[in-house]
């Protein structure tokens, strides 16, 4: 038996900002050894040194994919903090770019993937389907990916004028796309070839390993933030959570196909329903919460994304750490890789949705 | 016809038409048509710049590019060999560009075993590859060039075998004959089975999509064109798209009947537009099929393409034997 140590990153086109110690054996791997760190930049540090209202544009910069996702979940553990109302409108509005973000993000997940298997087309097309999303959002939000839209209290700015129609209108568009993906790519023949029954998650393996989001749900364990703990207007919301028992790379991405037909529902009825009133509470700007901890969690694009945050009554806060989907889900990368094939490791990495600067923080 | 005296008749041909002139050209304008091609299948531009209409200068802009860059070659690579290594892939590539002919009178050469050598110097491919993998000194390029081995010697077998179905046929192994041959019918029409087998044996002879797995970028970066920049890297595509072209001839002429088509087209012209629609076709999977695991080329390759050959062998005697 004769290993041969490749090094998959962090210079690799393959890798992202991420390195993977693999050692094969002729087309097989023995085992594959995750090397994170290669983009920490101190966030939980840095978020001890400003306001809790500058610490929004800073906290979305882990996951500019999913930004509002990655800064729900703090938004929502100051509000809980400071004991802040939040106006029904408000809530709406947050569930609605938190969908529409999801949507986007998984549409980045299907491009790459796509590239990952060596499949061109599917590279292009979502990512041009995307920048009709980025310019609905951009017309809420003003900025095409990172939003620093939501804010404790509420969010920054009301919807705008007409804007109804222009996502109705984009939402219709997204969804006569979704059958088209599946002809050409996740029905594609080589597709499932590649993908069924590659780096098999199975339940009981998903549960010892702690994996969350779309990873877990494709292994068959149908647990949402969104459902299990509603918060915000989710609990108004009439939607389901994809789960698929097969828990191979195949089934992870029918969960992230699947979630995002459940968006562009919920995005509907939040449309028909969405009540008038104020988007924002009342509330001063320099925000200075009482003393205590607080834990909040989100169902973010890659997962449960949760903050702990402790208060001494001071302008920021004294101690702030993140949980993040993509570093929980790192541990499942040598034990999906190992005795795989080679050309299985992009497919199974991808599968997962890692996104290195989400786990390095 | 001109009335030159032979000797530069025949430099004309090798030079001009329908040897390294005629065929570089045509191998830019297919850079250029497969990237247009491909653009409007993923709803892109493409090449717009470059040149009066629609971008077509641009594999010539490309190619200059190459040629302005510097030569870098790995300080732990074996230098000569590194730098052999992509003549000889061009080499390989030009000498089959001798082979083919337009038309019985647009031939560099008519050899009576014109297949045969063919099929020889495409076997000998593979190993230019692995020289230039083992020369770069670099575990991806070995792991690419070994993967490139593995897939070329193992569809050389069916390619081979769907030919002998032509050759059988026809008795002869020149293509002129072969094309000759198929006055009454092409023989895609009388051994389907034959074309697609060496269609898709092609494809994978040329590292096409779905089966680009030497160079599957996402797992060994560029298989064993990793290390090759510039000029190398160039020499090494235009290579592999003379190769392309070369293969793509010699398809229209198996079995698309070749040169043979109504008159007022003359007979050279045929045989480009059939190749122009081979190519095409060739190309399209690039914008549909993602990529196949190695373990499952093998399994294409000898579970089905090798089978199927052999089945057409069959047909074809029976044919031989019904129709005389």
């Amino acid at each position: 038996m004769s290993e041969l140590e490749l090094s998959i990153g962090p210079q690799h086109p393959g890798s992202g900002h991420f390195r993977l110690i693999v050692h094969v054996d002729g087309d097989i791997i023995v085992r594959a050894t995750p090397d994170p760190g290669y983009v920490h930049r101190g966030i939980e540090k840095q978020a001890e040194y400003r306001e809790y209202l500058q610490n929004i544009p800073l906290l979305e910069r882990p996951v500019i994919s999913d930004s509002n996702g990655s800064v729900y979940g703090y938004v929502l553990a100051v509000e809980k903090l400071a004991g802040v109302e939040i106006p029904q409108r408000a809530q709406y509005i947050r569930v609605m770019m938190a969908e529409l973000n999801r949507i986007m993000s998984h549409l980045y997940w299907l491009a790459i993937y796509g590239i990952f298997l060596g499949h061109s087309t599917m590279f292009m097309w979502p990512f041009g389907d995307r920048e009709v999303l980025i310019d609905l959002a951009q017309r809420v939000m003003g900025t095409r990916l990172t939003y620093s839209f939501f804010v404790p209290g509420g969010v920054r700015t009301d919807l705008p004028d007409g804007f109804k129609d222009d996502a109705l209108r984009a939402i219709t568009f997204l969804e006569s796309r979704l059958p088209e993906y599946d002809a050409i790519f996740i029905n594609n023949p080589l597709f499932t070839q590649r993908t069924k029954g590659v780096g098999v998650l199975r339940s009981e393996d998903a549960i010892r390993l702690g994996v969350v989001g779309p990873t877990l749900r494709g292994s068959g364990i149908n647990a949402d933030v969104r459902k299990d703990e509603p918060y915000d207007a989710y609990d108004q919301m009439d939607f389901d959570i994809p789960s698929f028992q097969e828990g191979d790379c195949y089934s992870r991405s029918l969960v992230r196909i699947e979630e995002i037909k459940q968006s562009t529902r919920i995005i509907r009825q939040i449309l028909e329903a969405i009540p008038s009133g104020p988007f924002r509470a009342k509330q001063p700007a320099l925000l200075k919460p009482p003393k205590g901890s607080v834990y909040s969690r989100v169902e973010a694009a890659r997962g449960t994304y949760a903050y702990f945050i402790t208060s001494k009554g001071a302008k920021a806060p004294y101690r702030l750490k993140i949980s993040s989907p993509s570093f929980r889900n790192l541990p499942a990368f040598p034990f999906l890789m190992k005795g795989s094939h080679l050309a299985d490791m992009p497919t199974i990495y991808w599968s997962l949705d890692y996104w290195p600067l989400e786990a390095d923080r | 016809m001109l009335a030159f005296p032979e000797p530069l008749m025949d430099a004309l041909r090798v030079l001009i038409f329908p040897g390294l002139g005629f065929s570089l050209m045509f191998v830019l304008f297919m850079v250029w048509y497969e990237r247009k091609l491909l653009a409007k299948v993923q709803v892109r531009v493409g090449p717009l710049y470059a040149g009066r209409f629609e971008g077509i200068l641009q594999p010539i802009a490309d190619f200059i590019k190459l040629l302005l860059k510097e030569i870098i070659v790995p300080r732990q690579a074996d230098r000569l060999l590194f730098l052999l290594a992509p003549t000889m892939m061009m080499g390989l590539s030009v000498s089959l560009l001798a082979l083919i002919p337009l038309s019985p009178s647009f031939a560099i050469t008519d050899s009576s075993v014109g297949v045969l050598i063919a099929l020889a110097l495409l076997s000998l491919s593979p190993l230019a590859i692995v020289i230039a993998a083992w020369a770069s000194n670099n575990k991806f390029s070995l792991i690419g060039g070994l993967r490139a081995l593995h897939q070329m010697t193992s569809y050389a077998i069916p390619l081979s075998f769907s030919i002998l179905g032509v050759v059988i046929m026809a008795g002869s192994l020149s293509l002129v004959s072969i094309v000759e041959s198929q006055r009454n019918t092409w023989f895609v029409l009388l051994q389907p089975i034959g074309a697609v087998v060496f269609f898709l044996a092609t494809l994978a002879e040329l590292e096409r999509v779905p089966f680009d797995i030497p160079e599957a970028e996402t797992e060994i970066v560029m298989g064993w064109e990793t290390e090759y920049s510039g000029i190398n890297y160039g020499i090494i595509m235009t290579a592999a798209y003379v190769k392309f072209y070369a293969l793509a001839v010699i398809f229209t002429e198996l079995f698309l009947g070749g040169w043979l088509g109504p008159a007022p087209i003359p007979p050279p012209l045929w045989t480009i537009i059939k190749t122009f629609l081979v190519v095409t076709l060739m190309m399209i999977p690039r914008g549909v099929y993602p990529r196949l695991r190695i373990d499952q080329m093998f399994k294409l390759g000898w579970t089905w393409l090798l089978p199927l050959s052999l089945v057409n062998i069959a047909v074809v005697l029976v044919e031989v034997e019904v129709l005389g």
